[in-house]
């Protein structure tokens, strides 16, 4: 297990490491941060202080070299719009995406798991058609625009949510978070819905389907016939049986959605960094897009193993030593 | 260090205080973009002026016209032609309730020259200063290599910052509230990064003080949801109202609405001087031998073919002003003699033709697509007009980091782009649209096509040196005439810059765009 693990993580390092040449590519091919970032009154020799201030003068591949040499110590640049280390302003916003993402995944299970049995059960009643009709929805709706429905539902019509922000935050071992008092959980409580959207129809799919499949199985059967009761054949047996690819797909899903929460983020003006992405994508901001890149990757494999490593855990039969890629 | 955060935030606890409620006099505004830094020197950049200007003041500011106003200076006068002599106002508090000298006045003009890593100085404003002398706590001098007409204008950039509140600190420490004491009508009070800035009413305060207790600046940078906020009543004023909502917007009973014209000019900038632009073919898409923008009956030809006023009506929502000047009327070098020409395909045909082009050209056309307003749909109107009279016109549109990128290089033919004169007269669009391209001299920096005239260059250098306002204001009318005759730049419209508030409150609208909480008052 041991071995696999310390493989893997080196395989990580590749990852990193293609990744970050790629997007270092990318961001170059795209132009140069200071014809956007510097202000417009400045003149030619102003710019080109900024240039050799920003290192945008030297080659590419010196460029890179010098960003892996400092990237080795845990230096990820600094940005050029806000002047601090591009990875702590990252790192600033991240319990905000990450409340908003838990909060999201949250919803998908409460809302999915319950939806998705009793459309399961019931595949031909009006209620159970009803559920998989919405949960068609759920898939085929674009974000942006449920969002800004909610807003003008709940928001701008009923007057029951504030319709963008964060709202109060509390201190939770020195990290702001919003679910602690009321008003920061108004303010959650439609972006991590629009968020959770997909998902919900995602679970509500996977349990229903996979609730069928377990209710034609043998051991339902018997059970039937030992008599148990209703309640128990599918609180427990069936229950039990159809989570493991729904743990799995929520378990990825999670880093999607973090990855992803960029539309909910700026629709909502959640202060994520999913948010501060598409500002620093606008500017060309290079140092802030690398690392943020660099730090979704690395959340993605670290679930991946966590998920692999939980299989093994799982069910026996899982071997990580033949990890076959 | 990824792996530690995620610890933290997933150990979870249940004690957390509450926090207090909101008070009455409370005034919450939506502005469109966030701001980098609070530091007042650091970052010559829109959203952050917009803040800075609620906590700190310069020694003269613009008023809502773009004009010239005394600040934290009472008076200046000049001694001679390359000295000013500036009288402080007298009993000025920073808001730790020290007093404003002479001397923080010299240190906030020093500091912006030492800031590190920012991506645009404000030493652009302080740079023609070579001497600064405090003759006494009321009174500086401040010295200029050559007569300097454009002095008070680049103040009005400068903010004043309490030496002793930052001395030794980064621009970092800022956001935390450190060293944010100005003289402002408004202290700090808390500054959420992209979401939020409180601030409180400074009830020291020297001049006018504002309506509200408590002021907080929200920042939402999605149209749709801004707007959304103003309706749901989370904020009480929004500035940059979405064209297509505009009417929805004029017809709200519960909501008043506000614009008007900005310092912000639309133009279009022709390649005057390659024999071979890259994007000028003949209507089969070859290329041609010569370049027909290089003539200027062409040029000419393309500004009477656009329909500027149906630009405002049918694209903006009436919120443009059409204009062939490179300043609004109220700026300091507009040129009245210079009216929008009237539409006349027939006309532009004609000029076409004696210019050697009956059947046309093929053109593209390229333009940023997030930059200003309905930028790429202007640009897509033009087009079809140009059509019109023959000339085969693309448009390519891109977001303005790839934009600026190939347009900084010169790869264009022809191109859209907007300018603000922040400094209020015309001679900011001047040097940096039209003046020949002059690296050392600071002349042409966004000129990407290296126009140049020089005639209008003779004239524009004379204005930059003539301290005396009439004489001055003169040459610069005179150096906009030229470039307008010749075609270096073709302008469409100034932009209008749109507010909205709930009923019952006013503002003061502003040509330079900004949005101050102060300039919001109950009815």
């Amino acid at each position: 297990m041991l071995a696999f693990i310390i493989r893997r993580l080196l395989q990580s390092v590749a990852v990193l490491l293609v990744m970050s040449l790629l997007v270092f590519i990318g961001v170059y091919a795209i132009g140069n941060p200071v014809d956007v970032l510097i202000s417009p009154d400045a003149d030619q020799i102003e710019r080109a202080k900024v240039i050799v201030a920003f290192g945008l003068d030297k080659p590419l591949w010196l460029q890179y070299f010098i960003f892996l040499k400092n990237a080795v110590t845990g230096d990820m640049g600094r940005s050029f719009a806000y002047s601090t280390p591009a990875l702590a302003l990252i790192l600033e916003r991240m319990p905000a995406t990450l409340e908003l993402s838990s909060a999201a995944i949250l919803l998908s299970i409460v809302l999915g798991l319950p939806l998705g049995l009793i459309a399961g059960l019931r595949p031909n009643g009006v209620i159970g058609k009803s559920i998989m009709a919405v949960s068609i929805l759920g898939f085929s709706l674009p974000t942006f625009w449920v969002g800004l429905m909610l807003i003008m539902v709940f928001a701008v019509q009923l007057g029951w949510l504030p319709t963008s922000g964060r709202g109060e935050t509390a201190l939770l071992f020195g990290v702001p978070v919003s679910f602690l008092n009321w008003d920061g959980l108004k303010h959650l409580l439609m972006p991590a819905f629009n968020l959770a959207l997909f998902n919900i129809a995602l679970v509500i799919r996977l349990t229903r389907s996979g609730a069928q499949e377990a209710l034609m199985q043998d051991y339902v059967k018997f059970a039937r016939a030992k008599g148990l009761r209703n309640s128990r054949i599918i609180g427990v047996h069936v229950l039990k049986n159809i989570l493991i690819p729904i743990v799995t797909v929520i378990a990825l899903q999670f880093g999607s959605i973090i990855a992803f929460s960029i539309v909910t983020e700026t629709v909502f003006a959640w202060p994520g960094m999913g948010k501060l992405i598409i500002d620093s994508i606008r500017v060309l901001d290079r140092p802030v897009i690398v690392a943020y890149l660099l730090l979704i990757v690395t959340i993605f494999i670290l679930i991946n193993l966590v998920v692999d490593l939980l299989y093994s855990v799982l069910d026996p039969r899982v071997r990580l030593a033949e990890s076959k890629g | 260090m990824g792996l530690r955060v995620l610890q933290m935030v997933f150990c979870l606890a249940l004690f957390a205080p509450i926090l207090t409620p909101a008070t009455a006099q409370e005034f919450k505004l939506a502005m469109s973009s966030p701001p980098t830094s609070m530091d007042p020197h650091f970052y010559n950049l829109f959203p952050n002026i917009n803040v800075s200007d609620h906590i700190f003041e310069q020694m003269v500011a613009m008023d809502a016209d773009s004009h010239i106003i005394p600040k934290l200076a009472e008076s200046w006068k000049l001694v001679n032609n390359l000295t000013w002599e500036f009288k402080l106002r007298k009993g000025v508090k920073f808001h730790d309730g020290s007093e404003m000298t002479a001397e923080d006045v010299a240190w906030s003009l020093d500091r912006p020259a030492t800031i590190v890593g920012s991506p645009g100085k404000f030493d652009t404003y302080t740079k023609a200063i070579i001497n600064k002398k405090i003759i006494d706590p009321y009174t500086i001098q401040l010295t200029t290599k050559e007569p300097y007409p454009l002095l008070l204008a680049d103040l009005t950039s400068i903010y004043i910052v309490s030496k002793k509140a930052t001395q030794g600190i980064s621009s970092d420490d800022f956001a935390s509230g450190k060293g944010m004491l100005g003289t402002g009508p408004f202290k700090f009070v808390k500054f959420q990064r992209d979401d939020r800035v409180e601030l409180e009413r400074n009830n020291d305060y020297w001049g006018k003080k504002p309506a509200w207790s408590k002021v907080t600046l929200r920042f939402i940078p999605n149209d749709a949801t801004r707007l959304a906020a103003l309706l749901a009543g989370d904020v009480q004023a929004i500035e940059n109202v979405p064209t297509p909502d505009l009417a929805k917007v004029r017809a709200d009973k519960n909501l008043s609405f506000y614009s008007k014209v900005s310092h912000r000019v639309i133009y279009l900038y022709p390649d005057t001087r390659r024999e071979k632009s890259p994007f000028v073919t003949d209507k089969d898409g070859k290329p041609l031998d010569k370049n027909p923008l290089m003539d200027v009956r062409v040029r000419r030809a393309l500004s009477i073919a656009i329909n500027r006023d149906a630009i405002r009506d049918r694209v903006m929502e009436g919120l443009s002003e059409p204009t062939v000047n490179l300043v609004p009327a109220a700026l300091f070098g507009h040129n009245p003699s210079l009216k929008p020409p009237k539409y006349d395909p027939e006309a532009a045909k004609k000029l076409l033709a004696d210019a050697g082009y009956p059947n046309g050209f093929g053109l593209t056309l390229h333009t940023p697509n997030n930059r200003y307003i309905n930028d790429e749909k202007i640009a897509q109107t033009i087009a079809q007009m140009w059509s019109r009279i023959g000339v085969a016109t693309k448009v390519e549109g891109a977001p303005m980091s790839v934009y600026a990128a190939r347009g900084a290089k010169g790869e264009y033919s022809i191109g859209l782009l907007g300018w603000g004169a922040q400094t209020g007269e015309v001679s900011s669009p001047l040097r940096a649209m039209v003046a020949c391209d002059n690296p050392a001299k600071g002349m042409g920096a966004v000129n990407w096509l290296k126009y140049c005239n020089q005639n209008m260059d003779t004239v524009l250098a004379k204005a930059l040196t003539t301290v005396d306002d009439k004489e001055r204001s003169n040459l610069l009318q005179q150096a906009t005439a030229i470039v307008i005759d010749d075609g270096g730049v073709i302008p469409i419209h100034q932009q209008v810059t749109t507010w909205a508030t709930k009923k019952g409150i006013v503002y003061i609208p502003r040509t330079d765009e900004r949005t101050h909480a102060y300039g919001f008052y109950p009815q």
